[in-house]
């Protein structure tokens, strides 16, 4: 591995669902998170989709934010300094229209300080429609990483986010791992329709036995990777039966939605028994 | 005491009010914190994972408890069905108060506040402050119809003037305006568009709550956008829940607005 691993603990929010990390610190002190990943950031700024962006489906959402977020050269000025001024460990999620800009986001972010991972967003649920680099094809995944890979300072870890879907899982993760990625995020939203027909991503527990089982089979095929688990952890057992299935950590997306102070929790419920100090023992 | 907390409520009173339900909640923190536009959210069940997202109608005293939250709601779906069929005693999450609430004047002002439907519950505390400031208040309460007009006796006796327009308050509007500094409307959003219309250009300020679907109301999941211009005129979008729910009408991109 190329950077120490950063996390102090084992749970990290998920990309998209933290805001901009200022708005979840009014639910919990971001330094007691492993990480915080934020919104997937690109070179130019996005206004994102129309609306509906996110509607319910059951035990689930439907999302289409479209990727909204302004741009790296916003992102480092603005939003970065709050993130590391709260004690937050940063990891920068990014999406590029083309290896070049994610070659550019990485020369970028990799020099900047307070940065202590970027994770390489290969799992957008429509990348064709958000103009995205289409990085469905496991070469295509591992064309991106190295282009990350590159032109990233060392000490700061790179991870890839894939898709759950079992069918591709295992190969893109070896892929990505071969051209040059740290460790793999397993599970994102996954893709989807809005009721309106447009495209979007699935999240929530209803995808959550379904990212479970693609965390178990690339722990089980890529022993000496990290990888994170992601994808419908609601709660501390949710977080465990991932952890139990080889992964090293978790992200908590779709919980935060629905209980801000979720992944605070989960990470003191996951803490272990602080041992007992000496003398304290007769108490 | 600022921001926001995520508590587990109590329901400690339910009533019907017209077509709606009236639920006081006792939900440590939230009262205390709130102000005139505050709003809350509530967790309905693991099944249906977006908030439902209620105007704070009052924070008052009540059974021993010190600040009562008082929410109004409206059923539209499952979840608004669930929530209103809750019983005295049982638990919900809920996290408060949020958003930007509403601006107060300096000095006494004129002003004038339309509410429509449930929204009118956004106003309630807000004639309250702005009568204990000094100021005239006059009240255009409207809804699709009577059943729909939230506590129009209540509002009689506390606001000074108060017009009661089911089905259409633009008349009542059009004739206050000329009267007022100061406009706060909470309604749907076809009623906000009209008021900003027929401020724009005038030296009255006004001040919408804007109600938009929420899903998560506290900031982290982007899918709520108001499209809004700055001073300069170039286009932004901003989060309804944190950024809003209370805009000066001039800011908002009404055309853009869907």
């Amino acid at each position: 591995m190329s950077a120490d691993w950063p996390f102090g603990n084992p749970v990290l929010t998920a990309s998209g669902c933290g805001g901009t990390g200022r708005d979840l610190a009014a639910y919990g002190d971001l330094s007691e998170l492993g990480g915080f990943v934020t919104r997937s950031v690109t070179l130019q700024p996005r206004p994102g989709g129309a609306e509906p962006r996110i509607v319910e489906s059951p035990s689930g959402l439907v999302n289409a934010i479209g990727l909204q977020n302004p741009g790296v050269t916003a992102f480092v000025r603005e939003e970065l300094p709050p993130l590391v001024e709260l004690g937050a460990t940063v990891v920068v999620s990014i999406a590029g229209h083309s290896l070049g800009e994610y070659a550019e986001l990485s020369r970028t972010l990799g020099r900047t300080d307070g940065v202590a991972a970027l994770e390489v967003n290969l799992s957008v649920p429509d990348p064709v429609g958000s103009g995205l680099f289409d990085a469905r094809e496991p070469f295509q995944a591992a064309s991106v990483v190295g282009s990350c890979r590159r032109d990233l300072r060392a000490g700061v870890l790179l991870l890839v986010k894939l898709r759950s879907d079992v069918v591709r899982v295992v190969e893109t993760a070896k892929a990505a791992v071969e051209a040059g990625a740290d460790a793999v995020v397993v599970g994102n939203a996954l893709p989807a329709a809005l009721p309106d027909g447009r495209p979007g991503g699935l999240s929530g527990p209803a995808i959550r036995p379904q990212a479970l089982r693609c965390v178990a089979e690339v722990a089980r095929a890529l022993p000496d990777t990290a990888v994170i688990g992601c994808g419908g952890i609601m709660d501390a057992d949710d977080a465990r039966a991932h952890l139990d299935a080889g992964a090293r950590a978790v992200q908590v997306g779709t919980a935060l939605f629905h209980d801000p102070t979720s992944a605070f929790r989960i990470a003191r419920e996951l803490a272990p028994e602080p041992d007992p100090l000496p003398g304290e023992d007769d108490a | 005491m600022t921001g926001p907390v995520h508590v587990t409520a109590e329901v400690l009173a339910t009533k019907t009010l017209g077509a709606y339900r009236h639920l006081s909640l006792v939900a440590p923190g939230v009262g205390e914190r709130s102000r005139p536009g505050s709003f809350l959210a509530v967790s309905v069940d693991d099944g249906h994972l977006g908030r439902r997202a209620f105007w704070i109608h009052r924070v008052a005293p009540m059974g021993g408890h010190r600040a009562v939250v008082e929410i109004v709601v409206e059923e539209r779906g499952p979840g608004t069905r669930a929530l209103a069929a809750l019983p005295v005693g049982a638990r919900v999450d809920v996290t408060g108060p949020l958003g930007r609430p509403f601006a107060l004047p300096r000095d006494p002002a004129r002003c004038l506040l339309v509410g429509e439907g449930y929204a009118a519950a956004a106003l309630t505390s807000l004639a309250e402050r702005l009568r204990e400031r000094g100021c005239g208040v006059r009240l255009v309460l409207g809804g699709t119809d009577d059943a729909h007009l939230l506590e129009p006796l209540a509002a009689r006796r506390s606001v000074g003037q108060v017009e009661v327009a089911a089905g259409d308050v633009t008349a009542a509007v059009l004739r206050a305006l000329p009267e007022v500094d100061v406009v706060y409307v909470a309604a749907p959003t076809a009623t906000l568009r009209f008021v900003a219309g027929a401020v724009a250009g005038s030296e009255t300020s006004c001040q919408v709550a804007l109600e938009r679907p929420l899903t998560c109301a506290t900031g982290l999941c982007q899918g709520c956008p108001v499209p809004v211009l700055d001073d300069a005129g170039d286009p932004h979008v901003v989060r309804a829940c944190v950024d809003g729910p209370v805009f000066r009408c001039g800011l908002v991109d009404w055309e853009a607005l869907g």
